[in-house]
């Protein structure tokens, strides 16, 4: 393994904007310490132009072999956020830092190239942007769904805020489902209904179906 | 791939799951076999998927905290101290020091039962029912220590925002170093019936190897990257609770039982010596637990208002039983967050199956597919509450009950 110095996490925000100036759109540090000594640890977020996402990850691969932990996304509007969320020094004590990369895709081009050339243990992160955000991962080895259901609507994305989200028509409220009425008798006698409600409701819902 | 399952020439496809006996939580596998050996692996998770982070990003922080307890029916911990740590750093809420030692006590109680859950389960996928048994009997202690301090067995709900909800009194300390005392007595019983039966061995050793090098390339975590020699372990790198004032570090296979490899038997020597490693981290805290509050704020109102007016984007990030466990929240001054993505241990783990079951035996899957060690709950015991008054369903009337059912479902037929 290369084994590179470590260094502080001023210098490595410091490496990224001598590499890629002004395509570094904003760069901070953000600290939390614990317990009795309040011993430091360090976040580092780096947001850059949209392009650079594939070389800002190679820049981290060339300071030190990055853990990857997860892709987060957010809806912002007009734009969809994308928090490449890792990890450089682990296995230093106490000099571990999150780094977390984020790139703004348009909603006009939600494409952003594959990182899993780079880091093969990308793909399930990409795989689950794709189906929950709507974005497409250009390259991307294996782009089947991950964790919807194959029946899930196409054009749905649960984390859009937009008219692409989940439709309201598409939730069951749990607490508006009725207890099953084909079951045994339970062991414990049943709650006593609220005074008010019950009766109106009762008649109006299936047993076990969703009530909307 | 799916219409060619009744085919005659090799490959042959063989799918597992997604529920099935081999398998402790519902995850669809399709092998390709070359007759007893494994080719190809694929698996399709999801089918426990609830919406979880949907659901969250429509409710308020100490909402999303029970909710969170709720993701995992082990890890009752690791999401709600993940996502409360994220939220903390977000309101800048500063957590009492006593609050964060007993949410280290808990999160090393948690490890301790949680190593022996899966203990068992290795023990019962190889077959070795009596070991699994003899674990899960054992592990109850730590159960009981964590009822007893939480109220609860799973879904702890100890975590609040700024703090804990419980203190350990001066009462309950006796009681954890008891069990500290009898998982120390038994340690080297439950190494010797582990890694010195010569079955275990051979069924483990060289088995479901996964190199360091895809340890590295997969994002694989906690005790599975460390038994593949990956010296990572977040409380020794990435300080948070009371592991900043603590000594941790990560366990990695000792030399003298052949080095790190990378086989199943390497993750049980990690799991079974981080029990050790979780006895003495609970020590200590108790020796060194300071005094004072447990609490950033008792009032609920004041709470909600502080965390309603927070605006930004933080990470909470622990080292689970299974390996990091890390939540990123954003707020942007409304009662939900506006995003929240829960990435748990499994996540970055379940990639490590594909090169550990290639060329394996059919009969070696499930305790290699377990040695990733995947999820799985337990209640032993109810209690109900029914009109204000409270009852518990101990042994003789859950027996009671279960041959009601037995008689019910027979009538049935």
């Amino acid at each position: 393994m290369s084994e590179t110095p470590h260094r502080t996490p001023q210098e490595i925000i410091d490496l990224y904007r001598t590499e890629f100036g002004a395509g570094v759109l904003d760069a901070r540090i953000t600290e939390r310490g614990e317990g009795v000594h309040k011993t430091k640890a360090y976040n580092i977020w780096i947001r850059l132009d949209k392009d650079l996402l594939r070389p800002a990850i190679k820049k981290l691969m060339d300071i030190r072999s990055p853990h990857f932990a997860v892709i987060a996304g957010s809806d912002l509007g007009d734009e969809i956020e994308l928090l490449y969320i890792l990890s450089i020094f682990y296995g230093t004590k106490f000099g571990e830092y999150m780094v977390t990369l984020a790139i703004r895709l348009k909603k006009t081009d939600l494409s952003v190239p594959t990182i899993t050339d780079l880091i093969p243990g990308a793909l399930l992160s990409e795989r689950e942007k794709q189906e929950f955000l709507g974005i497409t991962v250009t390259g991307i080895p294996d782009g089947r769904r991950l964790f919807l259901p194959d029946d899930f609507p196409q054009g749905v994305y649960p984390w859009r805020k937009d008219e692409t989200g989940i439709k309201p028509e598409m939730v069951r409220e749990l607490w508006a489902v009725n207890r099953p009425r084909d079951r045994p008798v339970p062991p414990v006698p049943e709650k006593k209904p609220a005074p008010e409600e019950p009766a109106a409701q009762g008649t109006q819902k299936t047993p076990g179906g969703a009530a909307e | 791939m799916s219409g060619d399952s009744g085919k005659k020439s090799i490959p042959y496809t063989v799918p597992i799951g997604p529920v099935h006996p081999a398998l402790k939580e519902p995850v669809m596998f399709t092998f390709q076999m070359e007759g007893e050996v494994v080719k190809s692996v694929d698996f399709a998770p999801g089918n426990t998927h609830r919406g979880i982070e949907w659901m969250g990003m429509r409710r308020n922080p100490v909402q999303i905290v029970h909710l969170t307890d709720r993701i995992c029916g082990i890890c009752g911990i690791v999401h709600s101290l993940s996502f409360a740590r994220a939220v903390e750093q977000i309101a800048e809420i500063e957590v009492p020091p006593r609050a964060d030692y007993i949410r280290t006590i808990m999160h090393e109680l948690e490890r301790i039962q949680s190593h022996l859950l899966w203990a068992g389960v290795a023990a019962h996928e190889l077959g070795f029912d009596s070991l699994f048994y003899l674990a899960w009997r054992v592990r109850e202690q730590s159960m009981d220590l964590i009822e007893n301090i939480t109220g609860n067995r799973v879904n702890y709900a100890i975590v609040q925002i700024g703090g804990v909800r419980r203190d350990i009194s001066t009462d309950q300390i006796p009681l954890v170093e008891q069990g500290l005392a009898y998982y120390r007595g038994l340690l080297g019983q439950m190494k010797n019936v582990f890694l010195n039966d010569s079955t275990i061995r051979m069924r483990c050793r060289d088995h479901g190897l996964l190199s360091y090098r895809d340890a590295q390339l997969l994002c694989t975590i906690g005790p599975t990257a460390r038994a593949s020699g990956v010296a990572m372990d977040v409380r020794h790198d990435y300080p948070y609770c009371a592991y900043g004032d603590l000594d941790v570090r990560p366990v990695l296979p000792p030399q003298e039982s052949g080095g790190p490899k990378g086989d199943v038997y390497d993750r049980i020597i990690v799991r079974l010596l981080e029990i050790a490693q979780s006895i003495d981290i609970i020590q200590q805290c108790l020796d060194t637990m300071p005094a004072g509050e447990i609490l950033w704020e008792k009032k609920m109102p004041k709470l909600l208002m502080t965390l309603k007016k927070a605006r930004g984007e933080a990470i909470g990030r622990v080292e689970a039983p299974r390996g990091e466990c890390m939540h990123y929240v954003r707020m942007d001054g409304n009662d939900a967050p506006a995003t929240w993505k829960v990435k748990a241990s499994s996540y970055s783990n379940l990639m490590s199956w594909i090169p550990m079951l290639k060329g394996e035996q059919l009969a070696d899957i499930p305790i290699i597919v377990a040695s990733i060690d995947p999820c799985m709950s337990c209640t032993d015991r109810v209690a109900v509450i029914q009109d204000g008054s409270a009852g518990f369903l101990k042994k003789d009337d859950l027996t009671r009950l279960s041959r009601e059912k037995t008689l019910r479902l027979m009538q049935c037929r």
